[in-house]
């Protein structure tokens, strides 16, 4: 146990070697080994880890590798100087333990399908993938694994830069470098969010450290009727919970994330990153039961999240797509059942679902690689004569996400809803109603998939067919003709594909069994084992339900009554009666193009927040342009108009003063110089006339004055 | 009859108003030089009357100094008058104009 700080370095050593050395040098061969290697040694550790921690008596430990900020003095709300001390310190316990599992477990998996999945990728995008893949694994383990706020935080990030990286992956498309920016600025939103809330955690607890603060917080009453500091701490990881979740109103991000290569999908998209923010909020289980306003939100948020992405998937056509609000609305349970306080079979459907949306996701891409990346399922059809492994593995995933027994997800979905159901009877018929939407919208996938006629595009092989149609139908959008794949119709994907298929087939089966309800007579195991990561201290809670087990059995009865009847709706309507959904939509043209186009959020956001941005951007240009270069003009104009004054000011009375006396005197000299006559006798007389006027004034002088 | 300062006085005046109005109406400049010399001996007329009048010598001794300088300026007057007329063939102040503008 003593090791788990390996569990994210060996991915990243594998992302800086892929990263650094890869794309330059690596052969696809080297670059996919390095990646599948360093995973496998990760999820072996995970496994060693798990064991002994499943041995150990006390299931809690801490390894801190390095001091990473010194202690600083900080002053904190208690008015007692906390020192700001974040070690790089990893802790293992139930549920971390559980999330490496399925972080390197799935991840592993999902590496080795890549390296089949990406084989159309040039050398050098080959590496770049495996290095943006084991980046996000390492980035994931760190957020899992982190002891602290900011090591989480920093895993967090992390992993929001890989899905941007990952998401965008094809930048060459702009449709997948918009989504990456989209997904990326979508979750800045929510990082603010929690960022506030690590902030308010350290000024109100003087310590980051989960353990501290849980332990804390504990201590403080519960904040039944008002709103205090622990719940604007859990409103504010909320947030953060919200945007990397991709729960309402921040959810718009992860169905265009589909624009990323599908294996990314499933791992980051389906099975980690987007549980990273149901993982956080149980993570901070003490906190949050402190606060039943904010869990009463995310209730809320969560079955409304889940409702609303189940009836636009009802009528989604890319198949990504439909798994995309598959998973939203699959996300939005767990915050429900968060929500209701249900912190274990909040993290248990996190498992199962990890299993069987990746299981999904990666059938999904096996279908896509199939049909030469064509992902309209109105373009399928009748594949399961063509990949019969594809076919039965998602099939079994589609079963346990619709919640039929015994798979996995029928076990963690029941205990939700039951959870759900003694909380509040009103989130449980909306839970319930999801339920059946998310029967219904997987088995149309399934049926559109799979059953009916083909739809596709023809291909040269087929019988009886002229080669005028087969031009036509390969012009038809099919880039990867161009890349020298002559494309030979549907067929099963390659054995490194449909390996991890089985094995998240076989997952999705039995992964349930870990938490079968106590209503079968078997002792739930993982919620107990789960139970010491949500409480503070040792005191174990009892976790006994008084409730009869016969109303256990009758919602589990009900809840599978409902999964039946979605799948037999889908049967009805996209296999014995095709033309009968297309009715359906035409006589709800109006509810049917509100869920086309998702409810017109993007719209609406496009209306407010980014016309609002764009239009304050230039309102502050205008501003700039008009007031602060006005000013800046008008003082150089002021400038030069006071410059102007002096000049002529200068010129004409400055001047014009000496020149005016030059001129008098230029002028008068015409005058005077006729005085000088050159004749004595004139300057005589003048003399004369000199004494007399001064003879005059002197004797008036004297005698008169 | 009794010769008084008054009279001296008004001889003194005449032969100054005289030599004045010369300097200033004759055209011939040999009459100019003539009419200084009544302007300077009517001062000298008036510095002797005083001086006995007032039994100082010092009047008299001017006198002298006077005639002296009067002799030095009619010296030089002449021989400025002497090389114009060997220029300009003239006495005539009216043409001794080159002075000027």
């Amino acid at each position: 146990m003593d090791l788990i700080w390996l569990i994210p370095l060996l991915p990243g050593i594998g992302a800086a070697l892929n990263g650094l050395l890869g794309v330059r040098y690596f052969s696809k061969r080297v670059a996919a080994g390095v990646a599948c290697v360093t995973m496998g040694g990760a999820l072996l550790l995970s496994i060693g880890a798990f064991y002994q921690l499943l041995g150990a008596e006390h299931r809690e430990h801490v390894v801190t590798v390095a001091q990473w900020i010194p202690p600083i003095p900080l002053a904190t709300a208690s008015g007692e100087i906390g020192a700001f001390e974040v070690p790089w310190a990893f802790r293992l316990d139930p549920l971390s333990g559980m999330m490496i599992l399925i972080v390197t477990g799935i991840g592993f998996l999902i590496h080795l399908y890549s390296v089949a999945y990406m084989d159309h990728e040039s050398r050098g995008a080959y590496a770049r993938f495996f290095c943006y893949l084991n980046l996000f694994c390492f980035f994931m383990l760190m957020l899992v694994l982190g002891s602290t706020f900011l090591v989480m935080f920093v895993g967090w990030e992390g992993v929001g830069l890989c899905s941007y990286l990952l998401i965008g992956f094809w930048y060459h498309k702009q449709s997948a470098s918009d989504a990456g920016k989209k997904a990326f600025i979508v979750n800045r939103v929510g990082d603010w969010g929690f960022m506030l809330g690590i902030f308010l955690i350290f000024f109100t607890f003087g310590t980051l450290d989960f353990r501290a603060v849980a332990e804390a917080a504990a201590e403080m009453p519960v904040e039944v009727g008002g709103f205090g500091v622990l719940s604007a701490i859990c409103l504010l990881l909320f947030v953060g919970a919200v945007g990397k979740s991709a729960q309402i109103p921040l959810h718009i991000w992860l169905p265009d994330a589909m624009e990323g290569p599908t294996p990314v999908s499933a791992l980051i998209h389906a099975a980690t990153m987007v549980t990273a923010g149901v993982y956080m909020v149980g993570r901070n289980a003490v906190l949050f039961s402190h606060a039943p306003m904010v869990m009463q939100v995310v209730a809320w948020v969560g079955v409304l999240t889940a409702l609303l992405a189940a009836t636009i998937g009802l009528v989604q056509t890319d198949i990504k797509k439909v798994l995309a609000y598959s998973t939203v609305s699959q996300l939005g349970y767990m915050f429900l059942a968060t929500g209701v306080g249900a912190f274990g079979a909040a993290a248990f459907h996190l498992m199962t679902h990890a299993f069987f949306k990746a299981l999904l996701f990666l059938g999904s891409g096996s279908v896509i690689h199939a049909m030469n990346d064509e992902q309209d399922l109105r373009r399928m059809g009748n594949m399961r004569l063509y990949m019969p492994v594809t076919f039965i593995t998602m099939f079994v995933g589609s079963l346990a996400i619709a919640g039929v027994p015994p798979f996995s997800g029928f076990f963690s979905k029941d205990e939700i809803l039951y959870r759900t159901y003694l909380n509040n009877k009103l989130l449980w018929g909306l839970a319930v109603v999801t339920a059946g939407m998310t029967a219904f919208y997987m088995f149309r996938l399934i049926f559109m998939t799979f059953f009916g006629e083909y739809r596709g595009p023809s291909w040269g092989h087929q019988e009886g067919e002229d080669h005028a149609e087969a031009h036509a139908a390969a012009d038809d959008g099919h880039d990867a003709d161009a890349q020298g794949h002559a494309w030979h119709g549907p067929h099963e994907s390659p054995g490194l594909m449909t390996g991890p298929l089985w094995m998240l087939a076989v997952g999705a089966s039995v992964a349930g069994l870990v938490g079968i309800p106590a209503a079968f007579g078997f002792r739930n195991l993982i919620e107990p084992f789960l139970e010491p990561s949500f409480t503070a201290g040792a005191a174990h809670e009892a976790t006994e339900h008084a409730e009869s087990h016969l109303l256990e059995w009758g919602l589990m009865g009900f809840s599978v009554l409902i999964a039946i009847a979605g799948i037999a709706l889908a049967y009805h309507f996209y296999v014995r009666r095709p033309e009968r959904s297309e009715q359906l939509a035409k006589h709800w043209a109006g509810a049917h193009r509100w869920l086309t186009n998702k409810y017109y959020v993007d719209e609406l956001y496009g209306a407010t927040a980014i016309k609002g941005t764009i239009g304050s951007a230039r309102g502050l240009w205008t501003v700039d342009r008009h007031v602060v270069d006005g000013a800046v003009n008008g003082a150089g104009w002021l400038t030069r108009a006071c410059a102007w004054v002096s000049h002529v000011f200068d010129k004409y009375l400055v001047d014009g003063m000496f020149n005016l006396l030059a001129w008098v005197c230029t002028e008068g000299s015409y005058v005077f110089r006729r005085v000088q006559t050159g004749l004595i006798q004139n300057y005589a007389v003048a003399t004369l006339f000199g004494v007399f006027a001064f003879v005059t004034m002197y004797l008036i002088a004297r005698y008169v004055g | 009859m009794e010769i008084t300062p008054a009279h001296y006085a008004l001889l003194s005046a005449a032969l100054f108003i005289i030599g004045v109005v010369g300097v200033l109406v004759r055209r011939n400049i040999i009459i100019i030089f003539m009419s200084i010399e009544l302007i300077l001996n009517a001062v000298n007329i008036n510095l002797v009357a005083n001086a006995r009048h007032l039994e100082n010598l010092v009047g008299q001794v001017f006198v002298v100094f006077v005639i002296a300088v009067a002799a030095a300026e009619a010296a030089v007057g002449l021989g400025i008058l002497l090389a114009f007329f060997r220029n300009k063939e003239t006495v005539n102040i009216d043409e001794m104009n080159v002075m000027r503008w």
